[in-house]
């Protein structure tokens, strides 16, 4: 068992709570009454079929998305207050889309420092610098000045990786970052978010890479039909899962 | 060698008991309270830009002489008859126009965008149309075509000046609307040619079935935007005597000494553009919604 899950008890203050979140389109409820804590350093994978709500969790996190119920605190503050300044918490989120959606018309550079120098007032040299190391750290060094579509799937979504991190970010969202990669390029990315949950950054992520759920996450939720239904340490969920539904799924999967 | 266990959903419990909680409320009520805030702030806007701008144009120092000259009643009802007859003219080239255009535009772009070698003859006459055209303003096409081909006398088509100024009007316009379609030809992305090449359609059959129909749907808010255009450039006949409203109300304002008439046609001018322009918005709305299923 991981030692992060047991260093977990109340008194450190969670990066992220949310609390009887609750997100419907039209008639439609995609989320119900959904409670999640994520404490610093924590790794949280979410699984589930496709349309369980995973997706829609994390942008309602990013506030991509407007809730119908409940509430979402960052750092102990409430970021789902109607007036609450939506960008200022967006530049303290890092989000990694599926699609990797990387600016077509910028170098990869250009997309790594266009939020620290517009959003973050960084200078441009040491935007540049940053992006430079952690571009060089993923091994991305050579495509710097070349522009998405030049790369490959695998190398487009590190790209993106690294955008999202060049800010710095209290909390990262990865969002089935390996579903539209070839099997031997998820590999590559998996390694770094490896990397990352090692140097000890807090994530939530949804995902259908079960193995690697197991190996890097301190809590996995399994997610049916838009509830949370069982959340606990990875061995426990691969192994002895509580839910009848949380068994069939892993049945169907593993 | 079991069979996959049917996922059937379960009545979902307290789905139809759900009532927002206090906070919840509470976030609805500040909501609105930002929603009325704001359209208080646009009503203020609004009032304030249009007032002080009404008010600086009412109490510039020559108005009362502007009013009697551009605003005067009496003038507008009595030139508003024959203007409005008149009118028809200009509605009727730009529908006869405005197919003739589509047409042509549609054919030279697609001879631009033709790979074939035995059409590089019509490819370089598509090219220097569209240069030349382009090249050319409007105003002097007309009254080229409208004075120069009447003169010719030519045999077997109209000897009108009207009818060579819509002929202007068309060639100067099918210049424009040839790029416009080109643009939309060219932004559709070259998997679409190869996801259809891959079914083995010919490039002819690609073209009509794949590549045209979603370009012309991706570019109709310019090309309506081009025939808003069209529109007022009927007006342009007036300059080799094409008998429109803006002559028949230059021919009043010159017999009267007062310019009202003008005004009056800019008003038949703008009500006959403002239905395309709405459309314009619903289209593109209607493209957004269906398409990109409201992506964001």
């Amino acid at each position: 068992m991981s030692p992060r899950v047991d260093a977990a008890p109340s008194r450190v203050r969670p990066v992220l709570e949310v609390t009887g979140l609750r997100k419907s389109y039209g008639d439609h409820v995609v989320l119900h009454d959904v409670d999640l804590t994520v404490h610093p350093h924590d790794v949280v994978c979410l699984i589930g079929a496709s349309g369980s709500g995973k997706s829609t969790l994390l942008r309602c996190l990013n506030l991509l998305e407007d809730i119908d119920d409940g509430v979402i605190e960052l750092d102990g503050r409430e970021i789902s207050d109607a007036g609450v300044d939506v960008r200022a918490v967006r530049s303290r989120i890092g989000m990694v889309f599926q699609a990797y959606n990387l600016f077509p018309h910028l170098s990869v550079l250009d997309n790594c420092t266009l939020a620290p120098r517009r959003v973050h007032g960084l200078p441009r040299a040491a935007a540049e610098e940053r992006a430079r190391a952690l571009l060089e750290r993923f091994g991305l060094a050579d495509h710097a000045g070349q522009h998405p579509d030049r790369l490959s799937g695998g190398q487009q979504q590190r790209a993106a990786l690294v955008r999202a991190l060049c800010t710095e970010p209290t909390l990262l969202l990865l969002d089935e970052i390996t579903a539209a990669l070839d099997p031997e390029l998820v590999g590559d990315v998996l390694r770094i978010v490896r990397d990352l949950a090692a140097a000890g950054t807090t994530m939530v992520l949804a995902t259908h890479e079960m193995t690697f759920a197991r190996e890097v996450a301190t809590t996995v939720c399994f997610l049916h039909e838009g509830r949370i239904l069982e959340q606990g340490p990875p061995e426990q969920i691969f192994t002895d899962p509580r839910e009848e539904r949380t068994r069939q799924f892993l049945r169907r999967v593993l | 060698m079991t069979p996959d266990p049917d996922p059937d959903p379960d009545p979902v419990p307290g789905r139809a008991a759900w009532s927002p909680s206090p906070r919840e409320l509470e976030r609805r009520r500040q909501r609105r309270r930002q929603r009325t805030r704001s359209l208080l702030v646009a009503t203020a806007a609004v009032v304030v830009v249009f007032a002080g701008l009404g008010l600086a144009v009412v109490s510039s120092p020559g108005w009362p002489r502007v009013q009697a000259l551009f605003f005067d009643w009496d003038h507008a009802q009595a030139s508003f008859p024959e203007i409005r007859d008149r009118f028809w003219v200009n509605v009727k080239l730009f529908l006869l126009a405005e197919p003739v255009i589509l047409l042509l535009a549609l054919a030279v772009a697609l001879a631009r965008s033709s790979r074939a070698a035995l059409l590089v003859p019509l490819r370089l006459i598509a090219v220097v149309y569209t240069d030349l055209f382009r090249g050319i303003p409007t105003i002097l096409l007309i009254l080229l075509l409208g004075f120069g081909m009447p003169a010719l006398r030519l045999q077997g088509v109209p000897n009108s000046a009207l009818f060579w100024a819509g002929v202007g009007l068309v060639l100067s316009y099918g210049a424009y609307v040839a790029e416009v379609f080109r643009a939309g030809i060219e932004s559709i992305h070259p998997s679409q040619v190869a996801s259809a090449e891959a079914l083995g359609l010919s490039r002819g059959q690609t073209m009509r079935f794949v590549v045209v129909p979603q370009a012309v749907r991706r570019v109709v808010p310019p090309l309506l935007n081009d025939f808003v255009s069209l529109q007022k450039d009927t007006a342009l006949v007036a300059v080799v005597g094409g008998f429109d409203a803006v002559f028949a109300a230059r021919d009043y304002g010159n017999f009267n000494f007062n310019y009202t008439p003008y005004v009056v046609v800019a008003v038949f001018f703008v009500l006959l553009t403002v239905p395309l322009a709405r459309l314009t918005d619903w289209l593109q709305r209607r493209y957004a919604e269906r398409e990109r299923a409201g992506a964001r």
